[in-house]
């Protein structure tokens, strides 16, 4: 028995529901887990091997082999791939003496690939023992490497000195950059910390609250928009001996970094809006969900978390209402897109793997540990906070008619001020490209990969409509000049993603294979459509783009998409969706790749698949025209 | 209306798929009324001596052979069908794909623990053999085929009810019973 581990075990109680807080701390104490490790987890959490195994598996950032001292997850997003991703790649592998996938012989440095780490406004960037290094270059990362040799704690090594705002906060001290450019109700620097929670919140009843929310038809953030008043009430309905509040900060769309800033910058905010929820819904168990790659925000969280409960917001008869108890936990993940999926992130927060739920019952009915859960975005918990100070009737001032109050959209690819905008809802696609800078346009991927790629094009004209009626994402279908199409959930709904792509890009070869990737990449491999579908799909792509496809292809992506619909969760079901919607808004593409005189094309060649066998049986290779 | 004309084949399959298209018992006798049979080894007829309307292929494609079978028939047929696991698959026999064409060779004929009796270590390379592919393809990747019956072997009723479909230009029967594979 190793007692590090037992030491760490016994941290949590044993408690298996904490197993990747334990996992975490296995890795800062070592590095990685091994096999020892995994069985003495086993025995003090009571959990089989093979449960350990599969979690470990799971997760980006958890290993069964050492990942080198300095571990550099390099973002392969879009963004980054635009913003010469390529050559810092290379830089990387040359400085470290190993290729990506791998530890270096001394073991000092491995490199590996990672998902968008929400980062998109500064790219590329990548993860360093857990803080991040942004706005890399070939120049940039050989520097760092040098100064990682030379012993300097990496810590020291931001270049640029730390970023605005709270980023130079004593206990975040990153070279992350805010990039707010536009803000209203949210983004807004006339905010008193923890005034509703001290003010207005005590003058109405619970279920006052629960009306206020529900006459501003507040509609969920993350991108799904559930009208957030009805989830409180149906949550504060069910019975059960804990009831349970989720901020899920575990933005992993790729292009969306809202949460980022709202963490740093209004975590204050936030916060009270998960006590606003639970004073609410009667809840006693605040978890908010933050995403590994934010890992450098946590001591600076939970930092204000101790004020909160210092200043008596927290804990016993909270915000000085008698039996309000409550209180927060952060959960760090561990890198995984799905965990974003509610049902997912409510399974990694009880210490599995990220894998989805069947629905029903709904996490409002059973949850966490099986408790009534509410799940709030971090964006829907600070819009809360706003409607409790001034009312649903001055909320309702803003945005459109299903879409009130506002939305902060995540800008980046080619514009010239990617960043943090904070908008009305209803605003349309012509201002955000003027708000941003963007030139010479293309498409926009709205609403990240499981979104839409929208483009000049009218789309309504279209062939093959009736399997576009079947294959209905909301929002596709509505037929305007994507200038005018306004951010709405009935338009364009978006968790708030947008990523521009001007006329040099090549919207098949770089985009929607990238995109593809991503999806291949995270399934969390539980439904065989989503696991299989985005390779199978991804290769008949190549097989257009390279000029082996036929009309017949175009057709059964299209189909083929609509299989994927039957996935569990919904991000399994978008999986296609960067091909069908690049079909759907972008045909000519696809038209210009395939061969107009044939109907079929398989790329099989008989006299190169013999040649192997022929070789090893010693015959020549004969052929018969007949 | 006169008989549709009809062939089959077996490439790289066990001919399951066809013993189970006997299982249409008596219907068989139904059968000649509707369907006349040309190259198929039902009447052992080797080659096509006609326009063919519908083609059945049963198994995947693991030689040159089974390659050069598949390409007359979609030359020969105006509807091909890909009947069985192993035509749409690949089958059992496709479970070779994850394996070098070198290593199952030697395993076959010289390193297996099954051979006793090949002392000179010879190879099949005689100029008459169909050369082995490095992969087992299921038939739509070597030529379009226009439609697939699911099943190893499909159900007698599906392929029954595929063939009158076929023949009488109705839509097709497809209670759950002849997919289902539980």
């Amino acid at each position: 028995m190793n007692n590090k581990i037992s030491r760490i075990t016994k941290r949590y109680s044993e408690d298996p529901a904490r197993l990747l807080d334990v996992l975490h701390d296995i890795h800062s104490l070592k590095g990685y887990v091994d096999d020892d490790d995994v069985e003495q987890l086993a025995i003090e959490l009571v959990l089989s091997e093979a449960t350990i195994n599969e979690v470990i598996s799971f997760y980006h950032f958890f290993s069964k082999t050492p990942v080198g001292k300095f571990s550099i997850y390099l973002n392969n997003s879009i963004t980054a791939c635009f913003r010469g991703r390529e050559a810092v790649k290379r830089a990387l592998e040359e400085s470290c003496g190993t290729t990506f996938g791998s530890v270096s012989e001394d073991g000092l440095f491995g490199l590996f690939d990672t998902s968008c780490i929400g980062m998109n406004d500064q790219e590329p960037a990548a993860i360093i023992n857990g803080l991040v290094f942004t706005k890399l270059t070939a120049f940039r990362v050989k520097e760092l490497v040098k100064g990682l040799k030379e012993g300097k704690p990496v810590s020291e090594l931001i270049y640029e000195g730390t970023g605005g705002g709270n980023n130079a906060d004593k206990d975040i001290q990153s070279m992350v950059q805010n990039n707010i450019r536009k803000g209203m109700l949210l983004l807004n620097r006339d905010y008193h910390k923890f005034e509703v929670l001290r003010k207005e919140l005590k003058q109405h009843s619970p279920l006052e609250v629960i009306q206020i929310v529900e006459d501003s038809n507040l509609r969920g953030r993350g991108g799904a928009g559930f009208p957030t008043g009805i989830k409180w009430r149906f949550g504060r309905r069910v019975d059960g001996k804990h009831r349970v509040i989720i901020c899920n900060a575990d933005e992993g769309e790729p292009g969306t970094f809202k949460d980022r800033v709202m963490l740093t910058e209004f975590p204050e905010l936030v916060f009270e809006g998960m006590v606003i929820a639970a004073y609410a819904t009667a809840a006693d168990i605040g978890l908010l969900y933050l995403r590994y790659e934010y890992k450098y925000l946590l001591r600076f969280l939970n930092r204000i978390l101790g004020e909160m409960r210092t200043e008596g917001l927290l804990g016993k008869n909270a915000a000085g209402i008698k039996d309000f108890n409550f209180d927060i936990r952060i959960q760090l993940g561990a890198g995984a897109y799905i965990c974003g999926e509610e049902s997912a992130l409510i399974e990694s927060l009880e210490g599995k793997r990220g894998e989805p739920r069947d629905k029903p019952p709904f996490p409002v009915e059973k949850g966490y540990l099986n408790y009534p859960t509410i799940v709030n975005n971090v964006e829907t918990l600070a819009s809360a906070v706003k409607i409790i100070k001034h009312g649903a009737a001055w909320y309702k001032g803003f945005g459109v008619k299903d879409s009130l109050g506002t939305k902060l959209l995540s800008v980046s690819g080619d514009c010239r001020f990617p960043g943090i905008y904070e908008v009305e809802w209803g605003t349309s696609i012509r201002e955000v490209i003027e708000m941003c800078g963007a030139e010479d346009v293309q498409a926009i991927q709205v609403g990240g990969p499981s979104g839409v790629l929208i483009g000049l094009k009218d789309i309504d004209n279209l062939g093959a409509s009736n399997l576009m009626k079947w294959y209905k994402p909301s929002g596709m279908m509505v037929a305007q000049k994507f200038y005018d199409r306004k951010l709405s959930y009935s338009d364009l709904p978006t968790g708030g993603s947008i990523i521009i792509f001007d006329k040099r890009r090549d919207l098949l070869q770089d985009v929607v294979m990238n995109f593809m990737d991503f999806f291949i990449e995270e399934s969390c491999g539980s439904c065989s459509t989503c696991r299989n579908l985005p390779s199978v799909m991804k290769q008949k792509l190549q097989k257009i783009i390279g000029g082996h496809g036929v009309r017949q292809d175009i057709d059964d992506l299209l189909s083929w998409g609509k299989m994927i619909k039957v996935s569990r969760c919904g991000l399994g079901q978008t999986a296609a969706n960067p091909i069908v919607s690049s079909i759907l808004n972008f045909r000519d593409l696809y038209e210009g790749h395939v061969q107009a005189m044939t109907d079929f094309d398989n790329e099989f060649d008989l006299e190169k698949s013999v040649q192997a066998a022929n070789n090893f049986v010693g015959r020549k290779s004969v052929f018969h025209q007949n | 209306m006169s008989k549709k004309i009809i062939a089959t084949t077996s490439l790289a399959g066990c001919f399951g798929c066809h013993m189970s298209f006997l299982d249409i018992d008596e219907r068989i006798l139904k059968l000649v009324e509707l369907v006349e049979f040309d190259k198929s080894p039902i009447n052992d007829i080797k080659v096509f001596t006609r326009p063919v309307d519908i083609g059945i292929i049963e198994g995947g494609c693991c030689n040159s052979e089974n390659i050069e079978v598949l390409k007359s028939f979609r030359e020969n047929c105006k509807v091909l069908v890909s009947l069985g696991e192993c035509a749409i698959m690949g089958g059992l026999p496709a479970l070779r794909n994850g394996i070098p064409i070198e290593e199952c060779l030697r395993e076959a004929y010289l390193d297996g623990p099954t051979v006793s009796e090949n002392k000179e270590q010879v190879l099949p390379n005689d100029p008459e053999l169909p050369m082995l592919l490095d992969k087992v393809f299921p038939c739509h990747e070597i030529v379009k085929v226009d439609y697939f019956l699911p099943g190893c072997a499909p159900d007698a009723d599906l392929i029954w009810n595929a063939l009158v479909a076929l023949v009488t230009g109705n839509e097709m029967e497809l209670p759950y019973e002849v997919v289902k594979f539980d």
